[in-house]
């Protein structure tokens, strides 16, 4: 074991506050991204739906390190215009996520059977509230699961940043690495996966507590607490 | 569209005008007339497949007809008038024509996400801007009605079938509606369950003056609640007669055929 586990440890959770800040930030951005685009998938109106496809499939197509380059390193040079790391490290994340979750915005809501929405159609409801009060509410519980692997994939997206030397988890890895004897690396990066790892069971349990709730709102038997684990350490690391 | 169509009454609430209806090819509904005055208890009958479900939800504007139009109490279901022609009508008068109607379905559609007594308000709050306490009041005055003040609190799932489909008729009736349209409202039920639910359509029958155009393959209900009997098939009505006159002697043969399978069936 390394004299300077103690010393590893204490400067990669330095990082710890950055990659949660981009992670959080990273996770509003998505939701809000992904339920604005996800709905504009089924506007009625073609350009509304044409609009909402070309930015899912530009995000979801293009390399998300590429998109943080072009965020960091040539929009400033065209428009004169430097972002923080951190926003920058937000903005790439929250849009490229939120692509995917607009399909998954989309699917869970085409998912609420068709009677629901006769029932409220029956019933005098307008468009609105239809989507607000019968439709939304029951596609959420069905949009948590995914959107808890998306947020654990935003969460491991965040060592991007590394590239763009926001102070997070890897960045300071990378830092301490010059600083430290090669028989160190393994430490360091093992360390590492532990912290990504703990980061991710955190937003797993979470997840898993609104899908209880959810389901409870639903009147549906909740989710059994024993699978936690099982399906935090599936989201990989 | 172009021949002239009969004006609007008062004495009629329910007024098909030469309705077609085709899915794809197939046509469903052909030139299909008929009318049902404030108040009647209408049953439809006719063989699976028939239409019986399409008639209902044209009423109900989930589906629109493909030519013909459809009136309720004297007004254009889904059209409009503009510069004396006949068009499409937009969102906004669809809703306001649906106030005057409602609707129960065989799998009742209860709101999951809501409970019992929510189901019941949701609509007369946001869609005829009653106020909460207003619609509460209402609604527990229906869920008694229908024998479920005990099951104010309750999830939808947690109820039994008969259950949910007695929530499902109050909910109906909160928004007070003119007309009711039944479609097969027993036949997803459990034997023992549909008892219940037909007897507190009864006593609406009986205690409101609400129109109700019915589909069901409750025979003995229909003809204790009835006061016409329609017998459609092949995209139109080929009988229509009080339920004790086409129950016993029906007139076409195709009545006396399909009145002799559904009975047999039911025994
Ligand atoms: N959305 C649709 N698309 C295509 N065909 C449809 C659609 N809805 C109904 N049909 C067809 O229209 C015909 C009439 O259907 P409908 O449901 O009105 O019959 P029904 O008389 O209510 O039958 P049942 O007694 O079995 O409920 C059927 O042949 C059906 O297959
Ligand atoms: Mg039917």
């Amino acid at each position: 074991m390394s004299d300077n586990l103690g010393r590893i440890i204490s400067t990669l959770l330095e990082g710890v506050p950055v990659t949660i800040q981009a992670t959080l930030g990273g996770i509003a951005l998505t939701i809000v991204l992904a339920f604005i685009a996800g709905l504009a998938l089924l506007s009625k109106s073609r350009t509304v739906r044409v609009i909402s496809r070309i930015y899912v499939e530009g995000f979801r197509g293009t390399s998300e390190m590429v998109q943080l380059f072009w965020l960091y390193f040539v929009l400033p040079a065209l428009v004169g215009l430097q972002i923080v790391p951190l926003f920058a490290g937000i903005l790439v994340l929250g849009l490229n996520h939120g692509a995917y979750g607009a399909e998954i915005v989309r699917g869970a809501v085409q998912s609420v059977p068709k009677a629901q929405y006769e029932g409220a159609v029956a019933l005098s409801l307008g468009p609105f509230d239809r989507m607000r009060r019968v439709i939304l509410p029951q596609a959420v519980v069905e949009m948590l699961p995914p959107f808890n692997n998306l947020f654990i994939q935003l969460l491991k997206s965040t060592a991007l940043l590394y590239f763009i030397s926001a102070h997070e988890i890897t960045q300071k890895g990378e830092e301490l690495r010059p600083a430290l004897p090669m028989g160190d690396l393994t430490v360091i990066y093992a360390v590492e996966l532990i912290i990504y790892l703990l980061l991710a069971i955190i937003i797993t349990v979470v997840m898993r507590a609104l899908e209880r709730a959810g389901a409870r709102r639903l009147g549906r038997k909740p989710p059994p607490r024993s699978k936690v684990f099982s399906s935090a350490t599936a989201g990989g690391v | 569209m172009s021949e002239p169509y009969s004006s609007p009454s008062s004495d009629v609430m329910i007024q098909f005008d030469r309705v077609v209806k085709k899915f794809g090819d197939h046509v469903v509904l052909r030139e299909l007339d008929f009318s049902v005055k404030p108040g009647e208890f209408v049953t439809l009958i006719g063989p699976s497949g028939s239409g019986k479900t399409t008639i209902l939800r044209l009423l109900m504007t989930l589906e629109t007809a493909d030519d013909g139009t459809i009136q309720v109490g004297g007004e254009y279901l889904s059209h409009m008038e503009r510069g004396g022609k006949l068009v499409p009508a937009d969102e906004r008068h669809l809703r306001n024509q649906r106030k005057r109607i409602g609707m129960v379905f065989q799998q009742f559609n209860l709101f999951p996400n809501m409970k019992v007594l929510q189901n019941v308000t949701e609509a007369p709050v946001r869609a005829l801007g009653l106020s909460k306490a207003e619609a509460e009041q209402r609604a527990r005055e229906l869920l008694e009605m229908v024998g479920l003040s005990d099951k104010i609190d309750a999830h939808p799932m947690q109820l039994s079938g008969g259950q949910q489909q007695r929530v499902a008729i109050a909910r109906a009736l909160a928004m007070r509606p003119q007309v009711l349209l039944l479609d097969e409202v027993t036949s997803a039920l459990d034997p023992e369950l549909v008892a219940g639910v037909l007897a507190v359509l009864k006593e609406i029958a009986r205690t409101t003056d609400i129109t109700f155009l019915c589909v069901t393959h409750e025979m003995q209900f229909a003809q204790d609640v009835s006061d016409r009997v329609m017998m459609f098939d092949q995209g139109q009505v080929i009988e229509d007669a009080p339920p004790e006159q086409l129950f016993t002697q029906p007139a076409h043969e195709r009545t006396r055929s399909f009145l002799h399978a559904v009975i047999d069936r039911a025994v």
